[in-house]
C-alpha cells in the first residue's frame, strides 16, 4: 500500500499565524503526505508562510468562500491522481495527530469518506447555547435524510478516497459546504462514517462566524437541504 | 367596519395565487440549479411574506390600520412588494459590483500569467 499517494488539502484565509504550524504538523505526522494549501484570497502572509513551511500553495485571486477554496484543492488532488485526500482546516483547529483515526476507515475500505466528529468522543467541546441548538438541529435533519446517525455535520476534518473525491471535484456546495456535502455523499450512494476526534480551540484570530452570518448560514443550509430532497443527482456513478 | 373597508375576497385569492406561483418558481429554479441558494433567499422571503399577507386577510387589514392606509388595505401588498423588489435590486447591485471587481482581477491575473508563460518559453528556446 506504499504506492498509495496521499494529500492534505488545507484551506486558509488570512492564517499567517497558524498556517506554518498546521503544515509543519501535517508533515511531521507523515513526511510522505503532500500538503496543498489553498489561500482563499488571503491578504496577509499566508502564502509565503505556507510555502516556507514546505506546502504547495494554490493562490486564489479573490475570496471564494470555504466551499470554493476546498474544491480547488480537491480538483488539484483529482487531476494529480491522488488516492487518498484529507481535508484539514488552516486555522489550527484540526489536530494532524488525530489523522490516523480519520484515515483508518477509508484506508480499510469501510467508508468512502470519514468525518472527524467533535461530539461522539468523551472530549466536550465548548460553544454557545444557540450554536449548540443549531448543531443539534442540523445533526438531526441530516441523520433523518441519511438514515444513519451523524453528530457533527459541520466538521471539515475529513478523509476520502478517489470515489468521493471525484464527486466533490465535480460538484461541491458553495459557502459552507460540510452539511450539504454529507447529504450529497449519501445521495450518491457513497458510504460515510463518523469517527470521534479531538479538536483545538483557535489560537490566533477569530472564527468567521458572526450572528448575522449564522442566521444566513442556517437559512441557506436549511433551504439547500430541503430543496435537495427534490433534486436528482447530477454526478453519475463512475463507470469502471 | 373591517369587512366594509376590508380586502375584497377576489383580490386576496388572486394575490395569494400569484405569490404562491412566485414561491414555486423560485423553488424550481433552485432545484434545477439555475438559481443558487445564496441569491434565492431574498426571493423566498419575498414570496413567503407576500403569501402570508395575501392569505391572512385579517392581518392585512390590521397592518393597513397601523400604517394609516384607509379605504384600500391591498395597497399594503403593493408597498410591501415594492419594498422587497427594491431590496432585491439593491442586493443585485452589490452582487454585480463584486462580480465586476472579480472580473477585473481575473483579467489582470490572466494577462500576468500569459506574460509569465511567454517569458519562460522565450527563456527556454
Amino acid at each position: 500500500m506504499s504506492a498509495e499517494r496521499r494529500i492534505a488539502v488545507v484551506p486558509a484565509y488570512n492564517e499567517e499565524r497558524n498556517i506554518a504550524r498546521v503544515v509543519g504538523e501535517l508533515r511531521d505526522f507523515d513526511p510522505a503526505l503532500d500538503v496543498v494549501v489553498v489561500s482563499d484570497g488571503s491578504l496577509d502572509g499566508t502564502v509565503a508562510a505556507a510555502e516556507a513551511a514546505g506546502a504547495r500553495v494554490l493562490q486564489l485571486p479573490f475570496n471564494l468562500g470555504i466551499g470554493g477554496a476546498v474544491q480547488t484543492g480537491f480538483k488539484y488532488a483529482w487531476e494529480h491522481g491522488y488516492d487518498l485526500v484529507v481535508r484539514c482546516d488552516g486555522d489550527g483547529q484540526h489536530i494532524p495527530a488525530e489523522l490516523p483515526k480519520v484515515i483508518a476507515p477509508v484506508e480499510a475500505g469501510e467508508a468512502d469518506i470519514a468525518v472527524g466528529s467533535r461530539f461522539t468522543g468523551d472530549e466536550s467541546y465548548r460553544s454557545s447555547a444557540s450554536r449548540r441548538v443549531g448543531i443539534r438541529l442540523l445533526a438531526w435533519i441530516v441523520s433523518a435524510i441519511a438514515h444513519q446517525r451523524v453528530t457533527d455535520t459541520t466538521s471539515g476534518f475529513q478523509a476520502m478516497n478517489r470515489r468521493a473525491l471525484r464527486l466533490f471535484a465535480i460538484d461541491y456546495p458553495h459557502d459552507y459546504p460540510e452539511v450539504e456535502g454529507m447529504v450529497m455523499t449519501i445521495k450518491h450512494q457513497l458510504t460515510l462514517t463518523e469517527v470521534p476526534v479531538k479538536m483545538r480551540e483557535r489560537e490566533h484570530g477569530s472564527s468567521s462566524i458572526t450572528t448575522l452570518r449564522s442566521i444566513y448560514y442556517m437559512a441557506k443550509v436549511l433551504t439547500a437541504l430541503f430543496v435537495g430532497l427534490f433534486r436528482r443527482n447530477i454526478v453519475p456513478a463512475e463507470e469502471t | 367596519m373591517i369587512l366594509a373597508e376590508g380586502t375584497p375576497l377576489k383580490v386576496s385569492l388572486a394575490a395569494t395565487a400569484a405569490s404562491l406561483v412566485l414561491v414555486l418558481v423560485v423553488f424550481e429554479l433552485i432545484r434545477s440549479r439555475r438559481l443558487r441558494e445564496r441569491y434565492a433567499l431574498l426571493w423566498l422571503l419575498t414570496g413567503i411574506v407576500l403569501v402570508v399577507l395575501s392569505a391572512w386577510r385579517g392581518g392585512l387589514n390590521t397592518i393597513a390600520g397601523w400604517l394609516g392606509v384607509r379605504g384600500y388595505p391591498p395597497a399594503v401588498l403593493f408597498a410591501v412588494g415594492l419594498m422587497f423588489v427594491i431590496l432585491v435590486l439593491l442586493h443585485y447591485s452589490t452582487v454585480i459590483s463584486r462580480l465586476s471587481d472579480q472580473n477585473t482581477i481575473l483579467a489582470q491575473r490572466l494577462a500576468l500569467l500569459e506574460a509569465k508563460l511567454n517569458e519562460s518559453r522565450e527563456g527556454r528556446s
